[in-house]
């Protein structure tokens, strides 16, 4: 197979000898048919759709739900990658709830001249009603999503944080029990590690965050936005997992100075919220008033220390595209170390300098809006056309705070099964990261995303992107 | 239990229960017109008229002939009754009650409505249609099986089948009703046999046509056919076991929770009703008025249901 020399493919390296963490993997798939893994690969598709884990567009309303296409070559990653893959995530994680202690106390690091005032006078994430609450615990982002990509054997970037609600959890776990289901025998050559006892720890977690308050077994709920919601799949399967209830906010209820659930016996009340509502959902008597899909009341109770809100409200501030540029700073000011995981360079376009470098380099750079996600509303330079350079060159000039502007990184590559065989696409990493006093958990493993269209460095599921397996070797 | 997830699975067993019989009605109704040519139009009427679906259909057609009916009640989406909207309705409350559910369960439901959806994409020709109908019923079987084998026998299960149960009620005391006529003329003479078509109609949709073969000597009895299907507690589609059922199960409720609703005493006397009548006494106190009295009796208990469980807050 052909690999373009400049890009870094994580099954060959930049020849074709194959790196040592796919040396089992490889053994193994040269002995098998092309047919017979074709076969399999339709059949992966099969027990998708049976599963129903499918997820729906937004802004599609007839559109039917959809399947993340799934590519059966999993995507390896050595004990020793990993393992400073995990000391750099830490520290990251740690800096990101110090500075959002910070932020909704004392602002320290705002008085310290590193991050410019403006940046957070001028975030929308920024929740007023949050400064001076004490989160239980002293814990804003319990559960986290560390975007990061690779250009080379050494070189990792975070490409992103996401500290708000990260999805994608669910696709893998089921990744992987679609891949043991498969190929049993693969997992008995190659020594892989776990990941099936997220849900277990997602709970310990959630229930070792709850309100000091709370006596016996913490009751943990799911609140989602409904169905409808894109992610429906994963709210449903994490409570399901955890067994614990999936409710919405219909289902909720202020009894008694608490928030409590219906039930078929009465109301119950809730000690902790994992919420994956927005939060200008959460309360429609403290932020958006006209939102149904949250609890009236929810805000009160919550800065009375009646319940735990996981996220809490407000960590949007620590994950937009213009903190991120600080992010190097953030973690040295919090904890005194230079960054292990490196940021992509970013020109914050809010800056005269920056936004005529951008301007004049367009055509090779990727522009993405600072609150943007998905995918959406962002150029890829090397991809986009003169017309849409020129378009979108205008709307940069006329809010130039709304972007950010990074080089256009030449992702790593994993094989993917094609009609033709392997072929390589680029990939990105999502591990997941659970806080609770004292301690913070990551699977090993995470979600690969993966370009399904060749040279295509766009991964989002929502523009066509795909997901494998993701292994982390046992040392 | 949250109330939104007893109502999610008490509609989604009724749904089910639902596309099953609408299933059965359409076989039986294929079966006449099969059968007899010249009275093919008046059965897809009553059959339509069973469905409680008249005045929809006659919004969209003019004649009750094989393909309208078949049409609207397997396949038309705007029909909330058809067998396409009920099956999509069941798998949307299953996805709202995932959480209730076993994986088998749920895969059961989502895999009967992609086979049924896929095969309902197409108008039904004459030939494919007992195959389809087959395959509905089979898809509910699988879903029936799952539900019983892999699911904790609690007040996820007693929810599950008090839909079952409601809904199996409604529709047999319905095919009685719209059917009473047929039992009622000869009911008043001795020895007379019954319109053998008319009767195996009958029994056929709800499945009772071996159980009657064996229970009596094989010919058509009218006494014998109503007493199986409103009094015989062994036929699983009869009204004293439906009735039962839903006592049966509103009673583990009770004892897991600990304390009976006003549904307990509404479904006490909705059974009582059924055992102190015998036949004789429903034919002489009129069928149809025994009937309509159920089906308000089955209705209310299950509002009744919704409201003590908390279904809607």
């Amino acid at each position: 197979m052909a690999n373009r020399p400049d890009v870094f493919d994580e099954m060959h390296g930049s020849g074709e000898a194959c790196r040592s963490p796919y040396s089992g993997y490889a053994d193994w798939f040269q002995r098998q048919g092309a047919q017979s893994l074709r076969k399999k690969s339709r059949d992966a598709e099969v027990f998708f759709r049976r599963t129903g884990i499918t997820f729906n567009v937004y802004g599609q309303q007839e559109a039917e739900e959809r399947l993340i296409p799934f590519d059966i070559v999993p995507r390896i990653i050595s004990g020793r990658e990993w393992s400073r893959l995990t000391r750099g995530i830490e520290q990251r994680v740690r800096a990101i709830n110090a500075f959002l202690h910070d932020m909704y106390h004392r602002q320290e690091i705002l008085r310290s001249g590193r991050i410019p005032v403006d940046v957070i006078a001028a975030n929308a994430a920024f929740l007023p009603q949050m400064i001076g609450v004490e989160p239980p615990g002293g814990i804003y982002t319990h559960i986290v999503g560390i975007d990061i990509v690779r250009t080379g054997e050494d070189e990792f970037f975070v490409l992103e944080d996401n500290a708000r609600t990260p999805s994608g959890v669910s696709y893998m776990l089921e990744n992987r029990e679609t891949m043991l289901r498969m190929f049993p025998e693969l997992f008995s050559r190659v020594a892989v590690r776990e990941v099936s006892n997220y849900p277990k720890l997602l709970r310990r977690s959630l229930a070792a965050c709850a309100p000091p308050g709370c006596s016996g077994s913490p009751v943990v709920a799911v609140l989602t936005p409904g169905i409808h919601n894109s992610a429906y799949f994963e709210h449903a399967f994490l409570a399901d997992q955890m067994g614990v209830e999936l409710v919405e906010g219909q289902d909720l209820q202020l009894v008694d100075g608490r928030i409590a659930m219906r039930t078929t016996r009465g109301y119950t009340p809730i000690d902790v919220l994992y919420r994956r509502v927005d939060d200008d959902f959460l309360d429609p008597m403290s932020f958006n008033p006209d939102s149904q899909l949250g609890v009236p009341g929810l805000m009160d109770v919550y800065r009375a220390g009646g319940i735990t809100v996981a996220n809490a409200p407000g960590t949007g501030i620590a994950d937009d595209k213009a903190i991120y540029s600080y992010m190097p700073d953030i973690i040295q000011f919090y904890t005194g170390e230079s960054a292990i995981l490196k940021n992509v360079p970013t020109w914050r376009c809010a800056e005269p300098d920056a936004l005529a470098y951008v301007l004049e380099h367009l055509d090779e750079l990727v522009v993405k809006e600072v609150h943007g996600s998905g995918g959406y509303g962002m150029l890829v330079g090397p991809a986009a056309s003169k017309r849409e350079i020129s378009a979108f060159a205008d709307k940069l000039k006329s809010r130039p705070g709304n972007y950010i502007a990074q080089p256009t990184l030449a992702l790593s590559t994993v094989p993917v099964l094609t009609k033709a065989g392997l072929a390589p696409r680029h990939v990105d990493l999502r591990p997941f990261v659970l806080v609770s006093p004292g301690k913070i958990e990551i699977t090993p493993g995470g979600l690969t995303r993966v370009a399904m269209k060749a040279g295509s460095l766009v991964v989002n599921s929502s523009q066509g992107g795909g997901t494998k397996d993701t292994w982390v070797l046992e040392e | 239990m949250l109330g939104k997830t007893a109502a999610g699975l008490f509609w989604m067993f009724r749904f089910l229960e639902r596309s099953e019989n609408t299933a059965r009605l359409v076989d039986a109704g294929f079966r006449i017109a099969l059968t007899r040519s010249a009275a093919a139009e008046a059965e897809w009427a009553s059959i339509i008229n069973t469905a409680g679906v008249r005045q929809g259909f006659l919004e969209r057609y003019d004649a009750f002939n094989a393909a309208n009916v078949i049409d609207y009640l397997l396949r038309d989406r705007d029909n909330p009754s058809s067998v396409m909207s009920v099956i999509g309705n069941a798998r949307t409350n299953a996805r709202m009650v995932r959480t209730a559910l076993t994986r088998e369960v749920w895969e059961a439901t989502n895999e009967g409505w992609m086979t049924i959806r896929d095969l309902l994409k197409r108008p039904v020709s004459e030939n494919g249609l007992p195959d389809i109908l087959a395959t509905i019923r089979r898809q509910n079987a699988l879903v029936r099986g799952a539900l019983t084998g892999t699911m904790m026998q609690n007040d996820v299960y007693n929810f599950a089948h008090l839909g079952i149960f409601i809904e199996r009620a409604d529709n047999t005391a319905r095919i009685l009703d719209v059917k009473y006529y047929v039992l009622l003329p000869s009911v008043s003479y001795v020895g007379s046999s019954l319109d053998n078509v008319q009767w195996e109609t009958i029994l056929r949709s709800v499945s009772a046509q071996r159980a009657y073969r064996w229970l009596s000597d094989g010919t058509a009895n009218p006494r014998q056919i109503a007493d199986l299907i409103i009094l015989d507690k062994r036929m699983p589609r009869s009204l004293a076991f439906c009735a039962g059922q839903i006592s049966e199960h509103l009673g583990f409720l009770a004892q897991a929770y600990g304390n009976e609703m006003p549904s307990h005493d509404l479904a006490r006397a909705h059974v009582k009703r059924l055992a102190d009548h015998s036949i004789e006494s429903i034919f002489e106190s009129g069928l149809h008025g025994v009937l309509s009295d159920f089906i308000g009796r089955n209705n209310a208990l299950g509002q009744q249901i919704e409201r003590d469980y908390r279904f809607y807050g």
